[in-house]
């Protein structure tokens, strides 16, 4: 009903918009000299609007992006990261005063002749081959972190996970003493055996499922990914990490957390996000936050894909391992 | 052709036309009325994103069972989101601006009294008609419309279980999306065929405007992919209807394992992006080759290196079709596939540059005439280089890993393809309202919708980076659960404000562009002072074009300017004085 009041107070405002148009016709629809010096000087002004609003966003929103990166391979991350920022800001910076200004400087003067200026192949040459340099280092660079950060093999006695990802929650597994995880499949799901194990795997019966996620650092950590229903991302954001989550196969990723949770909490920049999440906080009378890593679902994946989630926390080895001792392993767990 | 002298009825006119500039007008005015509906979309969404648990009336008034007490339901969010995109994409920014100007444009450009099959360019009008009823009808049906997102990667499109949406409603959006690829294969294949063949004299390819290039290029790209999409869509019909396994296996949902077996969802995105990539060139080229011909009118200037942008549409064309890999750099596929689509990408950055560069030289010590369709242009190649910079993160596949599906994507391809196309779009209406409807457009209103749009499209998108920056995923119906992502809630509400502001700004543009219709200032024959052949042609229309015979072109579309002659142009008609330099 109400939806269609919305339309009819739309149909009001065109027809009263509609009864004072008859000044369409008396204004002069081409640009004059006038125009043009007004608009070139609002191109001008826009730039300066275009600048400050590039420089505020800088130094207002800082502060809310992630803090350092958590893994080794997220450190190489960053750094290429920034290369690439640099780069575009520097070029970006260039290119829209540019334009900016020529839209202000050479607005259209009566009388005045614009110079016929069709081609240059000097020109298109530094156009064209500057760039090609400057992107085949980034595509080096690039390729040189992807290949570093893709790399899952085993020569360094990686720990090997498992994160299993159904609508709309997220379970673990670890490999277990033989650091080798057991065969899954859906078809296995049954009761307590939400992940499907193989309990006639010999591998399997070691594995230690969980429901919080919890890793060592300074020892790498390669990720075997499954999903029961639908695609979901596993995202790690503080890790620099991030892999689809394939129902019918079994995805991978590696890294080497090189943070504990603690020292995160007393990183400089993890600091200065939380007070401000808690200044916000404070005033909506919420309890304070404490940081914690969190590993949450980035694809599209129904209603509560906007809640999918899962504590991490990173550990010195020695405490972690005194951890996983404590869990109970598939054995234990399942009942045959 | 001479039809001209047949009867016409209000039908045959009006309606069922056969006439490219009738034709023109009905995608156009299609486009607009689907655009209302997908950034509507978008402000009920984003009124959601910035104030999560408010109520609105607003909400309440559109959204009926899809609402509770004017706070919207996740899976109404999702379907908002796939719908705005699918529309925003396809309707508006393909059949609305490809459609509306490569009609208009191509016959008057080239010099053909209409195109090669007037019969197949109605079919295809009235195809895109089809499915557009479809698309909206979806919207009304009981589950809610399509909601796997528009890129409706299955299992989630493929199973009703996992998302209300993907039942009828997903069923709906495919039969609409086949229609859809059809009509645009016919038109597609229509503009390449009118190109080649029906040229006046003299009009060689390389006197061709940059319009009729881009469009040429897009109609190109068009056929080469977009049956990529529709035999996606048709397995995927398979999988959903017959219970094949193209895209599904191993499958456990709502406590039941499904039959399927062996099949992949990789495989779906291999195909989807195959077309789902040259589309964003589809969607961008047409709005580049408006940009070209509004600069280098409003310039009074030739536009600068017109071979290197023949050149460099061509480039970006082809590489479109072996970068779709830089979408699925996280989707599982081998860390050395994603090498590769990481070198061709950047690619793409090299022809990019060159256009931008040659539109920027383009203005240097032009004459500029400000009219509001240069205004859009110049928007245009500014959001272009914003949006198109952040693309050297995207497409590196390292880079990629942890801004993948965050709001840095959303700001980027906003501004790259979603803005300037549409910029491209505003600048081809304002430009050559004149010749559709044979009056123009409010200059004064003109110039109050760009300044608005451009402010809110900034004010929206820039800020939209450092939330993709603090890590928040897309197509989140909120933030609130995870503290994480509390500080970022400010910025969302910077951003919604903008948006509405945007969205607001566009009622200025619907009302100058119905009202001028019928009130407009009638125009001038040639009102830009323009060189190319369409302002040649009566401002009443007339079936065929040109009254008398076609005439013949002597020159390329860009001699603004030139040396040797009194007026600052020189139409393609003109002949080459006595050793004259062609250019």
């Amino acid at each position: 009903m109400t939806a269609i009041l919305y339309v009819l107070l739309a149909i009001v405002i065109a027809v009263a918009i509609w009864q004072v148009t008859s000044i369409f016709n008396l204004k002069e629809a081409i640009a004059t000299e006038k125009d043009n010096n007004t608009q070139g000087i609002i191109f001008a002004i826009f730039g300066i609007f275009f600048y400050g609003l590039m420089l505020f966003s800088f130094w207002k929103y800082s502060v809310i992006l992630l803090p350092d990166a958590a893994s080794i391979e997220g450190e190489s991350y960053d750094t290429l990261y920034l290369v690439t920022m640099v780069l575009i800001l520097f070029v970006q910076a260039i290119t829209q005063f540019l334009l900016f200004f020529f839209a202000f400087k050479y607005r259209g003067i009566k009388g005045r002749k614009a110079l016929f200026y069709a081609d240059s192949h000097k020109l298109e040459m530094i156009w064209t081959i500057v760039p090609a340099i400057v992107l085949s280092g980034i595509v080096l660079y690039g390729l040189s972190v992807w290949n570093n950060v893709m790399d899952t093999s085993d020569a360094e006695n990686p720990l090997i996970v498992e994160v299993y990802a159904k609508q709309f929650q997220w379970e673990a597994r670890y490999a277990g003493e033989d650091n080798e995880l057991g065969l899954a499949n859906v078809r296995n799901i049954k009761g307590i055996n939400t992940m499907g194990v193989d309990m006639t795997d010999k591998n399997a019966l070691d594995d230690v499922p969980v429901r919080e996620l919890r890793l060592p650092k300074g020892r790498k950590v390669i990720f075997k990914f499954r999903s029961q229903d639908v695609l979901h991302s596993a995202f790690m954001p503080h890790f620099r990490a991030q892999m689809n989550c394939v129902p019918g196969m079994i995805t991978q990723f590696a890294f080497t957390p090189s943070m504990t949770t603690e020292e995160m909490r007393l990183n400089d920049e993890t600091i200065a996000k939380v007070e401000g999440i808690n200044k916000i906080r404070a005033e909506k009378g919420e309890d304070p936050y404490e940081f914690d890593y969190l590993l949450l679902c980035n694809k599209i994946c129904g209603a509560s894909h906007y809640n999918m989630q899962m504590k991490i926390i990173v550990q010195e080895e020695a405490e972690f391992n005194a951890w996983l001792k404590d869990q109970k392993t598939m054995a234990q767990v399942v009942v045959q | 052709m001479s039809d001209h002298h047949h009867k016409e009825t209000f039908i045959t006119k009006y309606v069922f036309s056969q006439d490219h500039k009738m034709i023109s007008k009905q995608y156009l005015v299609t486009g607009i009325f689907m655009g209302i509906i997908g950034v509507f979309m978008s402000m009920l969404f984003r009124l959601q994103i910035a104030w999560p648990e408010h109520s609105f009336s607003i909400i309440e008034a559109f959204l009926g069972h899809h609402q509770d007490g004017g706070v919207m339901s996740p899976d109404i969010y999702l379907a908002l989101v796939t719908i705005h995109g699918t529309i925003m994409v396809f309707f508006v920014l393909t059949a609305g601006l490809s459609g509306t100007f490569s009609n208009l444009l191509i016959p008057l450009q080239i010099g053909a009294r209409d195109m090669a099959s007037g019969f197949l360019n109605m079919v295809s009008y009235w195809l895109f008609f089809l499915s557009s009823v479809i698309m909206v009808l979806s919207l009304f049906i009981e589950a809610g419309p399509a909601s796997a997102g528009w890129t409706i990667y299955p299992p989630l499109s493929a199973l009703p279980q996992a998302i209300p949406g993907s039942g009828l409603g997903m069923t709906m959006w495919l039969v609409s999306m086949a229609i859809f690829i059809a009509s645009s294969l016919i038109g597609a294949l229509n503009y390449i065929v009118t190109v080649l063949n029906l040229r006046t004299v003299g009009m060689k390819m390389t006197r061709l405007p940059l319009t009729i290039w881009a469009f040429f290029i897009t109609a190109i790209i068009g056929v080469v992919s977009f049956p990529v999409l529709l035999s996606a869509a048709l397995l995927l019909i398979f999988d959903r209807s017959f219970g094949t396994s193209f895209y599904l296996s191993d499958i456990f949902i709502q406590g039941e394992v499904l039959h399927y077996q062996g099949g992949s969802p990789v495989l779906f995105e291999h195909l989807f992006w195959f077309l789902g990539h040259p589309e964003v060139y589809i969607v961008l080229l047409p709005a580049l080759g408006i940009t070209s011909e509004i600069i280098s009118t409003n310039s009074r200037k030739p536009i600068f290196g017109y071979r290197a942008m023949i050149g460099s549409i061509i480039a970006i064309a082809f590489l479109s079709t072996i970068v779709w890999g830089h979408h699925m750099f996280v989707s599982g596929m081998n860390p050395f596939l994603g090498s590769v689509f990481t070198f061709t990408t950047l690619l793409i950055a090299i022809p990019s540059a060159v256009k931008a560069f040659n539109y920027i030289t383009t203005l240097w010590k032009g004459n500029l005439q400000m009219n509001p369709a240069m205004l859009f242009s110049i928007g245009l190649v500014s959001t272009f280089i914003s949006g198109g910079l952040t693309g050297l993160v995207l497409g590196d596949s390292a880079l990629d890993i942890n801004v993948h599906d965050t709001y840095f994507v959303v700001a980027h391809f906003h501004l790259v393809m979603g803005v300037s196309a549409i910029y491209g779009m505003f600048a081809g209406v304002y430009h050559w309202f004149p010749k559709m409807y044979g009056r123009m457009m409010n200059k004064t209103l003109g110039y109050w919708h760009f300044w608005l749009t451009a402010v809110a499209a900034y004010g929206v998108f820039f800020p939209m980076h450092f939330i993709g920056l603090a890590g928040l995923p897309r197509r989140y119906y909120a933030n609130t659960a995870f503290p994480l992502f509390d500080d970022v809630a400010d910025v969302n509400i910077v951003i919604t404000m903008f948006a509405i502001l945007g969205g607001a700004a566009q009622i200025i543009f619907l009302a100058n562009f119905f009202i001028s219709i019928y009130k407009g200032k009638k125009a001038t024959q040639n009102p830009w002072k323009s060189n190319t052949l369409e302002w040649t042609t009566p401002v009443e229309h007339i079936h065929g074009n040109w009254p008398g015979e076609i005439p013949a072109v002597h020159r390329w579309a860009y001699d603004y300017s030139k040396p040797g002659y009194d007026e600052d142009y020189v139409c393609q008609t003109t002949p080459l004085k006595d050793g004259e330099d062609p250019t």
